[in-house]
């Protein structure tokens, strides 16, 4: 079967939607054919514009922060912001380092990858754990992933950023992701106690980044804001960037849980009665602490695979995230605590 | 089955149909309840953009905060802040993405409400298009022309007119025809050349991305049909090379790259190129990039450049091209778009940051300011909050710069505060004034230092704020007493004394404020490049005006004295009687009383009159001073 090229969605019967009005399809064969070469020419790339304004925004930091630093959270976007680092630059090595902060539940794969990478690039990698967390014993099974998230990944990112007076932090969010995101400025400012103020955001013009803060304030910085899921795929295949083979579908040991598929990642995930790891084939959409990550089934076990099941895909990305499914507005109070 | 050949191929050539599409930035703006955030919400909906849970999130929120009795509310799609979907108004601009088989659409959906105009500036200043949403009940209101003016003042040459609600008055030809010559004339007024004009209801999905079979005496295409062909390519007319320095690479000895994005032109090496402000000349010897050298870049390739010579380049420098070089210039006619509650101060210091380079700014004069919703123009002494004002701007250093109309990121400069660091202002750069180039310095052959020398002292100035009544002209006439005997040669400026004469024509209003401070401060600097120690004693109640004063001075040359001594002894001395007549509210704005005094954070020198004598405390300045004497 050949793949269609078509945009996502695009062939999704209407009578999905449940409330009885139909909607209207887009027509998309209007003068399709006719579209100048002049409007082609006149207009770089889409990938090719964002990439160009990711790598101001990066130069704009190393430039006009003291101790500026890059979340690395291993999954694609970090992967990209990376690759842009890279680029950005180059011939230099990248003049920011890379912060992980590591909830000790990562999926294995994803901390070799982490350790190979840095050595690759040559960035400097700080790894941070909650250490207090650690101590209590606090993890995703004993105190469920609200606590976890947390202490483990909230409280630590407050506690690296304080420990290396960071001013500045990249992070690789977007804003299609999500509600709040979709309102956040690039630079985006935080008071000394890390919290958002998302009703009196600094005015952001143009590709004129306000960098001023007074000490102990910082920025978080978010160089991919106007990509979108599909444009980080497509600029992972077209620029060849490596990702964990985690994202690919694979026979993984899982067990079905609350509604999600769960990989059995190590011995320290307790089996409930009944519960007995099946070998499936599954691939990530987005790579975190493995029990709160939900797999999907999948037989795409290469790139473009990926990209094409994207295409027709129903679900967002962040569904996969256990700690999204809680009362609306959730991720807005969660960024407004200091969660990235 | 499929391959992964199969697949790969077809991935290939999505990308390569991906590529070419072309990018459209957009702003939805309108008055409340047009209807904006329902036809973005259609538009994502149409399109099939949202997925499953977000289908399944919004059923349940629109039976819980909806206002369309528990149909679907698309507006909620869009309106992300808890404090939006409580209150039912946007507040913030919110970014959405989508695209069709034409074109990739990034929007930014606008708030209405005149107080969040800076956040619909935000969204502006990077749309190529605006679709401005009317009522067709209601025609074009104030907010109407307000959001088209700013969208004229910050560049957006093409507006789709969404007459929307076509549904409520019946379909009528003659009200949709009404309105878009109505709205012509406005948008011809404000300069906007491109305007088109669409009949639709967002809330129906008529004439949004299909045509509406109700509207059959409209033939133009729907909504987004008209997005997906309109041209907004505009190429900068007669801009040369243009790229501000981002980032000078230096990785080892043998290397020196100027890292940048082109924005204007376009460059090949060896090219001849000229940097400003310095007007250092070289050739363009490598465009390098982590791909491999480039044969040329073009506009917005972000690109790091090596000359064939070795010029001192820093950051925020512009490298441009020798044949078309831009202006360089230190005093502007600008329009400003002020953002932040406290209002605009002339005289006071600003940072301003153009390109890559942030420098002093102070607004010298509001030629006037514009009521942005009848654009009438008005006499003004200040800015308040999403006001527009036409002012000249003088900076601290020359730079080189662009008409915004001409190249907008050689034009657009934003105003951060000094204190809050908040970004107060946006602006664009019109032209430049001419008086910078017939002020010249007078070159002198006697210069501080001899003058210094021959007085056998370093000059300086010692700067003494605090409350009236504080005791700062005692202490400081103690100081200068003793200076003057131990042969130091000094003068003191005393607020009360220059108010008399310098700075009679002055109020104490807080722009008079700023201008008493900046008049005392250029004649404390011209005494102190006579080689005297000045002994300034003003209340100067605002940390922003001190810091103005300390930044004409060289390092070490100023010392803040702060005459820290408690509201209640001042107001219990009251020597010259005017804590009463404050309290008594017949003196307006005094400091302490109802007008702030903002202590200095890190004095030099810091005096706690309630503990010490004033001879004790005129030693203490005297010995941070000259030392131990």
């Amino acid at each position: 079967m050949g793949v269609s090229c078509r945009l996502p969605h695009m062939d999704k019967s209407a009578g999905h939607y449940a409330n009885g009005a139909a909607p209207t399809r887009i027509r998309t064969d209007i003068n399709g054919s006719n579209m100048t070469n002049f409007d082609a020419l006149a207009h770089a790339s889409h990938l090719k514009h964002l990439e160009s304004e990711s790598i101001h925004i990066l130069r704009e930091v190393a430039a006009e922060f003291r101790n500026p630093v890059m979340m690395y959270s291993i999954g694609k976007d970090s992967s990209v912001l990376l690759h842009l680092l890279q680029k950005a630059f180059y011939p230099a090595p990248p003049p920011i380092p890379l912060l992980h902060v590591d909830t000790t539940w990562k999926f294995r794969e994803m901390i070799a990858f982490r350790d190979r990478r840095a050595q690759e690039t040559g960035c400097r990698l700080i790894v941070h754990i909650n250490q207090d967390g650690v101590a209590q014993g606090i993890g995703p099974f004993a105190h469920g992933a609200t606590v976890h998230t947390d202490v483990m990944k909230t409280q630590a990112l407050k506690q690296a950023l304080d420990k290396y007076k960071f001013d500045a932090a990249i992070g690789g969010a977007r804003r299609d992701e999500e509600k709040s995101r979709a309102k956040e400025r690039v630079f985006s400012f935080r008071n000394a106690q890390h919290r958002w103020d998302p009703k009196s955001q600094r005015p952001e013009l143009w590709n004129l980044y306000n960098a001023r803060i007074a000490k102990g304030e910082s920025v978080r910085v978010f160089p991919l804001s106007n990509w979108t899921e599909l444009d980080i795929w497509l600029y992972i295949y077209r620029e060849k960037i490596e990702v964990p083979s985690l994202y690919l579908a694979a026979e993984r040991p899982v067990v079905e849980r609350d509604g999600a598929l769960i990989m059995v990642d190590d011995e320290r995930m307790p089996l409930r009665p009944g519960e007995i790891p099946q070998m499936r084939k599954v691939r990530f959409r987005t790579l975190g602490c493995y029990p709160l990550t939900g797999a999907i089934e999948s037989e795409a076990d290469t790139l473009p695979a990926v990209i094409q099941e994207m295409l027709v895909a129903r679900t967002s990305e962040r569904q996969g995230r256990v700690i999204d499914h809680d009362p609306s507005a959730s991720m807005e109070k969660k960024k407004q605590e200091g969660y990235f | 089955m499929r391959t992964e050949h199969d697949a790969s191929t077809a991935i290939d050539t999505y990308l390569q149909q991906h590529e070419t599409k072309s990018l459209l930035r957009f702003i939805t703006c309108g008055s409340v309840d047009d209807g904006k955030s329902t036809l973005l919400g259609r538009l994502l909906y149409d399109s099939k953009l949202l997925f499953d849970d977000q289908l399944a999130a919004l059923k349940g929120d629109s039976l819980r905060h909806g206002t369309q009795n528990g149909e679907l509310d698309f507006a909620l799609l869009v309106d992300g802040l808890s404090a939006e979907r409580e209150q039912g108004i946007t507040i913030d601009v919110a970014y959405r993405f989508f695209s069709t088989e034409r074109r990739k659409f990034i929007v930014a959906d606008c708030p209405g409400h005149e107080q969040y105009t800076r956040n619909m500036a935000t969204g502006a200043s990077t749309a190529d298009l605006a679709v401005v949403l009317v009522d067709a009940r209601k025609g074009l209101l104030t907010q109407t022309r307000r959001h088209t003016y700013i969208c004229g003042l910050l560049g957006i040459r093409h507006v789709l007119l969404a007459v929307n609600k076509m549904d409520l008055v019946d379909y009528s030809e003659d009200v949709f025809h009404a309105i878009e010559a109505d709205y012509r004339e406005l948008a011809d007024s404000m300069g906007i050349a491109q305007v088109s004009a669409v009949p639709l209801s967002a809330l129906r999905g008529e004439n949004v991305s299909s045509r509406s079979d109700c509207i059959d005496w409209y033939d133009g295409p729907s909504l987004l049909e008209h997005l997906e062909t309109v041209q907004v390519a505009h190429v900068a007319d007669d801009v040369g090379f243009r790229l501000p320095v981002q980032w000078v690479c230096r990785p080892d000895q043998n290397f020196r790259g100027y890292a940048g994005h082109v924005v204007a032109g376009s460059i090949a090496p060896g090219d001849e190129v000229v940097v400003l402000p310095s007007g250092a000349r070289s050739r363009v010897a490598r465009i390098v990039t982590a791909a491999g050298d480039l044969p040329r870049a073009g506009l917005g390739d972000p690109v790091t450049l090596t000359l064939t010579d070795e010029r001192d380049i820093s950051r925020g420098d512009v490298i441009a091209a020798a044949a078309q070089p831009p202006q360089a210039a230190d005093q502007f006619a600008a329009h400003l778009l002020w953002m932040d509650e406290a209002p605009l101060l002339p005289g006071r210091s600003y940072g301003l940051k153009i390109g890559a380079r942030t420098v002093s700014a102070q607004i010298t004069e509001i030629k006037h300011k514009v009521d942005v919703n009848t654009q009438e123009a008005l006499a003004a002494k200040r800015l308040e909050l999403n006001e527009v004002g036409y002012c000249n701007i003088s900076l601290d250093h020359a730079i080189a710069f662009e008409s915004y109309a001409h190249c907008r990121e050689m034009g657009a400069f934003i105003l951060i505060d000094r204190q809050s660091n908040n970004t107060v202002a946006a602006g664009t750069l019109n032209f430049a004034l001419r008086r910078a180039d017939n002020i010249h310095w007078q070159h002198m052959d006697v210069d501080r230092m001899a003058r210094a020398r021959i007085k056998g002292q370093a000059p300086a100035c010692l700067w003494f704020t605090g409350l009236s009544g504080s005791g700062k002209s005692t202490v400081a006439n103690l100081v200068e007493k003793r200076l003057h005997a131990l042969g130091y040669h000094t003068y003191m400026l005393d607020g009360d004394n220059v108010r008399h004469g310098l700075n009679r024509d002055l109020g104490f209003t807080d722009e008079d404020r700023v201008e008493n401070i900046r008049r005392v401060a250029e004649v404390a600097k011209l005494m102190v490049d006579a080689g005297l120690i000045v002994l300034v004693s003003f209340i100067s109640p605002f940390r922003s005006e001190r810091r103005m004063a300390r930044d004409l001075f060289a390092e070490g040359e100023f010392s803040e004295v702060f005459m820290d001594t408690p509201l209640a002894i001042c107001e219990q001395r009251d020597a010259k009687g005017l804590y009463a007549k404050a309290r008594a509210g017949e003196i307006r704005n005094f400091t302490g009383i109802d007008s702030p005094y903002e202590s200095p954070e890190h004095p030099e020198v810091h005096l706690h009159a309630a503990e010490r004598s004033a001879e004790a405390m005129a030693q203490q300045v005297v010995e941070a001073l000259v030392g131990q004497s």
